[in-house]
């Protein structure tokens, strides 16, 4: 400026300027400082909470792939209900915790109020049934028989209802076709737990707190390829909740169907023979207590010998696999954990383990050949084998004289294979057993696949157990302490045993050895090792991990990965002795033999039949009873806790399975228009494009009339004894 | 040229040729407009609408489902305050110099009538008067009314050449002459308003050459009084917490804590180049509130980004180094003290309102200026450009 009056422009008022323009400057600058570090600094960090703001996910789980018999009939799949879910966490941020919510739902829903309350309270060691066991963040289903009205009314007033969601919803159904209910094979599932979020957060297949979880069988083992992958929509919301937009969608991948090579119909036969069997069993008398059989427990495994493959497995008591689904009530969880529920959730084919008894004898008879005995060299069969001051007696006493061991297996002679099992113990050293002892017996019993899981593919399947020294050794350690506090020498039965096992428990004694020779003893065996042995023994000698998935197919059918069998050894036996044992066992089912009189009628030209009966002895309890057969495709083991003689309680059931898988009636004539499964299932059933899956309708089993049950008997003669 | 002068516009000389020739002669107003701060202010104000309309267009329980509703009461609310601009430079500083008691009387008046019947709470601040269908803010008048009456007082001797700086008298005068509105804006209560006419004081004062006593008094008197209050517990501990939230929004966490927070994230997500006007998931989503007014900036930090924003920041950078230029060049000490009271308002409510969306500064319910939706605001922020103007375009009296 040109003209500036001395008045206008003092220093002082210059400098206050400049200190003005200083102030402005750095006011400008903090503000733009403040701006850098909120949007460049540590933008990605408000961005993300941004997104957390306004994405709300939306999660629309997978539909559970179905679980498929052989031919497509579905054993498990799902039904759309309307499921009615409460909130807790939206609940919990009313001023009365939901409580007039509740109410309001239990008015429309028809229930109680306190029903409902009780229904979504969280259970703890006080709260009584029912309550809710899964986690307190995931929707809680107050009812899942909610009418389409119920669901309208409550979504048209949602207002009303904060919290309540009411939603089709895919729920498991077990549809136990013509009965075949399959239950402990097919499993159950039950709600995720926040461990089990936690530990697969990072893995490949994690869940989500709405995740329904198999606990056990099938649904379990094949739990990731049944679940799927749930699909995630991402909406934008505003402030108040309402949708401006979808940002994203995962559309998620439905579960894969798993066909497995059960077989409904064939399911169904053995479910129901077995049964019938276990009740028949309980109106026999047993000789030597005196009381009915309890028949408490039993198992039957239906395998393709060729392929391990399990066609029928089924296991009493059992219970409704259905019981399960949209959460167990208290009375029903009870029912099938309780004390006195003898556990139907236990399968046990594949974890129930008993001594196998005479089933044994083809492991010690393939033991003798493999210790340098010749299978048909002569052996005599004594009325009873001495050892010391004991006698171990043939059942009932009765000697054959010299006989092979194929012939040993057919009258089921104990004496020829207590004295067998006698010698190889003294020859491996006795009590001393020498360094390099050979213990043919275990050592054969261990190569049989006993005592090791046979690797089924369903969880937590027993080992079993072969009592060889280590195993002796191992068990003393373990009990000794009670056994020394326990024993009296001269005391009562009990103590008597427990002092000597005191003393030298840890020892394989003679004993043991002879007991061992023909199954008895501390041995346990499970049915499927039994099934996968006798298997072996028809198929040439494979042992296959029995399986029961065959395929995961995709929802779609478009994408197969089929399971194919696969085995864990051979038989440690020659093809010369599988065929020795072989004979054997199929004499066991000719005149003479211990199952014949089961057999009577039999068309065993067309399709011979090969049979092991067993009766375990159990201390304090009543007989166990096991069948071991074989035709050329199938395997069949039966075996009934406290059930009597192999043949006795088993044959016939064991008998009509068959009968009704080759289509044969009681003279043997065969009917293929009737037979079930007259040669092993081929192919997979077929799953359109549009998820629907070709099923095959089937009729339920009616058991053959037991009009000749004494017919069968005057046949072939009631048996001089039991094996 | 003496008096009113100072323009060329308004009719003489018409053998100069027609207006065109005459507005862009070489000594026309026009011509010696300050065009940089002109075109600051005017696009500051045209993003200021695109803003607005961004923050408003969803709003439907505001804007009566029409989504340009806010866009054009704001195109109104602009254009009055670009009239009144020009009304302002036509007239001139020295002209409403005269008409300074009148101005003042009647803001006084205005202010006192919010206390009455016909004041009205808007957004929570009793800062409103509602008259027929239109609604005022006359606090923003006040502004401006004090800027110019202190002005007036402060530079009356010293720019008649019987002083070198205003006495103690004068500056006790003049403030008294802020300190009656200031008194009455307190009551109503818009603590905001006292505020931004505190530090126009203090700038005022600085500008005007009054002596470092007042200056340190004035300051003094401002923390003393603060930590009067804070001592004395005269304010409840949530009013203490909400004024604090800004820097800790746990304190108020459903309140004022929640509004700035859901600023910052707003602003913190725009990163460098934002997510495009209209795209502001923050703004769609209406998490932040008061989003045309007192949080515009946020629409501008999550929509146009850092580059955006820091634009926002630039234009009101030049807006107020042009002011600086206008204050130390004109001739008159009126004029600098004016320009500085201007200066004073445009950065420290500018400093406030961005400050609060950033959570640097406690919430007050401020517009930004030229910027934010609302019309007293832009009516008194443009009528402040046009006297800024006026003292650029007056020839010196001595000319």
């Amino acid at each position: 400026m040109s003209n500036i009056p001395e008045t206008g422009r003092t220093p002082r008022v210059q400098t206050r300027l400049v200190i003005i323009q200083v102030l402005v400057v750095s006011l400008l600058l903090t503000l733009g400082g403040r701006l850098w570090y909120l949007q460049i600094r540590n933008g990605d960090e408000y961005a993300d909470e941004a997104n957390g703001n306004h994405v709300q996910r939306v999660v629309q789980p997978a539909v559970r792939g179905a679980i498929l018999d052989a031919r497509g009939v579905p054993l498990a799949d799902n039904e759309t209900r309307l499921v009615v879910s409460a909130s807790r966490t939206e609940l919990m941020k009313m001023k009365d915790d939901g409580e007039a919510v509740l109410t309001r739902l239990a008015g429309v829903l028809g229930m109680e109020p306190k029903e409902v309350m009780d229904k979504v309270r969280l259970c703890n060691a006080e709260t009584p049934q029912p309550c809710w066991n899964g986690s307190p963040y995931q929707p809680i289903p107050v009812t899942d028989e909610a009418t389409t009205q119920q669901a309208l009314q409550i979504r048209e007033r949602s207002e009303d209802f904060p919290g309540i969601t009411a939603e089709p919803t895919a729920v498991r159904r077990y549809p136990a076709p013509v009965d075949a209910r399959t239950s402990q094979v097919l499993g159950y599932l039950s709600p995720v737990t926040d461990e089990e979020i936690q530990k697969a957060k990072d893995t490949d297949s994690p869940y989500l707190r709405s995740d329904q979880v198999g606990r056990s069988g099938l649904e379990r083992t094949y739990d990731k390829e049944l679940r799927g992958q749930a699909g995630v929509t991402s909406y934008e919301v505003d402030k108040l909740g309402r949708v401006m937009g979808e940002s994203e969608s995962d559309p998620g991948v439905p579960g894969s169907n798993l066909v497995t090579s059960i077989d409904a119909r064939v399911q169904a036969v053995a479910e129901a023979e077995l049964h019938e069997a276990m009740k028949t069993a309980r109106t026999q008398v047993d000789k030597i207590t005196g009381r009915p059989y309890e028949a408490d427990a039993g198992a039957v495994v239906v395998m393709e010998s060729r392929t391990g493959r399990v066609i029928a497995m089924a296991s009493q008591p059992d219970y409704d696999p259905n019981s399960w689904v949209g959460g167990i009530s208290a009375k029903d969880y009870a029912k099938l954990t309780g004390k006195d529920s003898n556990y139907p959730l236990l399968n046990r084919a594949i974890q129930g383990q008993a001594a196998p008894g005479s089933i044994f004898k083809v492991v010690s008879a393939s033991a003798a050949v493999r210790a340098g005995y010749d299978f048909n060299d002569r052996y005599n069969c004594s009325s009873s084998y001495s050892l010391g001051s004991r006698s171990f007696a043939n059942f009932e006493s009765q000697g054959h004289g010299p006989i092979t061991l194929g012939e040993a297996l057919k009258f089921s002679c104990n004496t020829v294979f207590y004295a067998l099992g006698h010698q190889e113990w003294k020859r491996d050293g006795g009590i001393k057993p020498k360094k390099d002892a050979h213990d043919w017996f275990y050592r054969t019993a261990h190569d049989f696949g006993l005592g090791s899981e046979t690797g089924i593919d369903l969880p937590n399947e027993v080992t079993g157990r072969i009592p060889d020294r280590q195993w002796k050794k191992d068990f003393w350690t373990a009990n000794k302490d009670a056994w020394c506090k326990q024993g009296k020498k001269g005391g009562t039965y009990v103590e008597q045993i427990a002092y000597e096992n005191c003393l030298e428990g840890n020892q394989l004694k003679a004993g043991d050895s002879i007991n061992f020779s023909i199954g008895q003893g501390d041995i346990l065996v499970t049915p499927i090792q039994m099934a996968t042995a006798y298997a072996a023994i028809s198929n040439g000698g494979t042992l296959y991990d029995p399986t029961i998935g065959k395929a995961v197919i995709s929802p779609d059918g478009k994408k197969i990965t089929e399971i194919p069998p696969t085995s864990h050894g051979r038989l440690p036996i020659g093809k010369k002795t599988i065929e020795d044992l072989d004979k054997g066992l199929l004499s066991v089912v000719g005149p003479g033999g211990t199952a014949s009189w089961r057999f009577g009628g039999w068309p065993q030209d067309r399709i011979p039949m090969r049979a092991k009966t067993g009766t375990a002895q159990v201390y304090g309890k009543q007989t166990t009873s096991w069948f071991a057969t074989y035709t050329d495709d199938y395997t069949i083991v039966m075996t009934i806790s406290q059930g009597g003689t192999g043949s006795g309680a088993s044959g016939p059931a064991v008998r009509n399975i068959y009968e009704a898988m080759y289509g044969l009636d009681e003279q043997g004539n065969q009917d293929l228009k009737r037979a079930l499964l007259p040669a092993p299932q081929k192919g997979l059933p077929k799953i359109s494009p549009d998820g629907t899956i070709d099923a095959p309708e089937i009729r339920p089993y009616v058991p053959p009339a037991p009009e000749d049950g004494t017919g069968t008997e005057v046949l072939a003669g009631p048996p001089a004894r039991r094996d | 040229m003496t008096g009113a002068g100072g323009f060329s516009v308004s009719g003489y000389g018409p053998e100069r040729g027609g207006l065109w020739a005459r507005l862009s002669a070489r000594d026309s107003v026009v011509r010696r407009l300050d065009w940089p701060l002109l075109l600051s202010a005017l696009a500051l104000s045209c993003i200021g609408s695109l803003l607005v309309w961004s923050a408003t267009r969803g709003r439907t329980e505001l804007n009566n489902g029409d989504p340009y509703h806010f866009l054009m009461r704001h195109s109104l609310n602009f254009g009055i305050g670009l009239v009144l601009m020009i009304a302002t430079v036509w007239l001139g500083h020295r002209t409403l110099r005269g008409a300074v008691p009148v101005l003042y009387g009647l803001s006084v008046v205005l202010v006192l009538l919010v206390l009455t019947p016909l004041g009205a709470t808007i957004n929570g601040a009793h800062a409103w008067l509602v008259i027929g269908g239109l609604s005022l803010q006359p606090s923003e008048f006040t502004k401006v009314t004090i800027i110019l009456s202190m002005a007036m007082m402060l530079a009356a001797r010293v720019d008649a050449g019987d002083q070198l700086h205003p006495d103690h008298r004068t500056v006790a005068k003049s403030l008294a002459f802020a300190a009656l509105p200031m008194g009455i804006v307190m009551l109503m209560p818009d603590l905001g308003s006292v505020m931004v006419m505190a530090v126009i004081v203090l700038g005022v004062l600085l500008a005007s050459g009054a002596s470092n006593r007042w200056i340190l008094g004035l300051i003094g008197t401002g923390v003393g009084g603060a930590v009067l209050v804070a001592v004395l517990g005269l304010l409840d501990e949530y009013q203490i917490n909400r004024f604090a939230a800004f820097a800790n929004p746990e304190l108020d966490p459903s309140g004022v804590g929640y509004n700035t927070n859901q600023a910052r994230i707003a602003i913190g997500s725009g990163g460098l180049y934002g997510a495009g006007l209209f795209n502001g998931a923050q703004t769609t989503g209406q998490f932040v509130p008061e989003q045309q007014t007192d949080f515009i900036f946020t629409v501008a930090g999550e929509e146009l980004g850092f580059v955006g924003a820091g634009l926002i920041l630039f234009l009101l950078g030049v807006v107020m180094w042009r002011a600086c230029r206008i204050a130390r060049e004109t001739t008159e000490l009126y004029g600098t003290i004016v320009a500085a009271g201007i200066i004073a308002w445009f950065a420290f409510q500018s400093f406030e309102n961005i400050g609060m969306a950033m959570g640097i500064m406690p919430v007050a319910g401020l517009p930004l200026p030229f910027v934010s939706y609302g019309g007293t605001s832009m009516f008194a922020v443009w009528i402040a450009v046009g006297l800024l103007q006026s003292i650029r375009v007056q020839k010196p009296i001595s000319a």
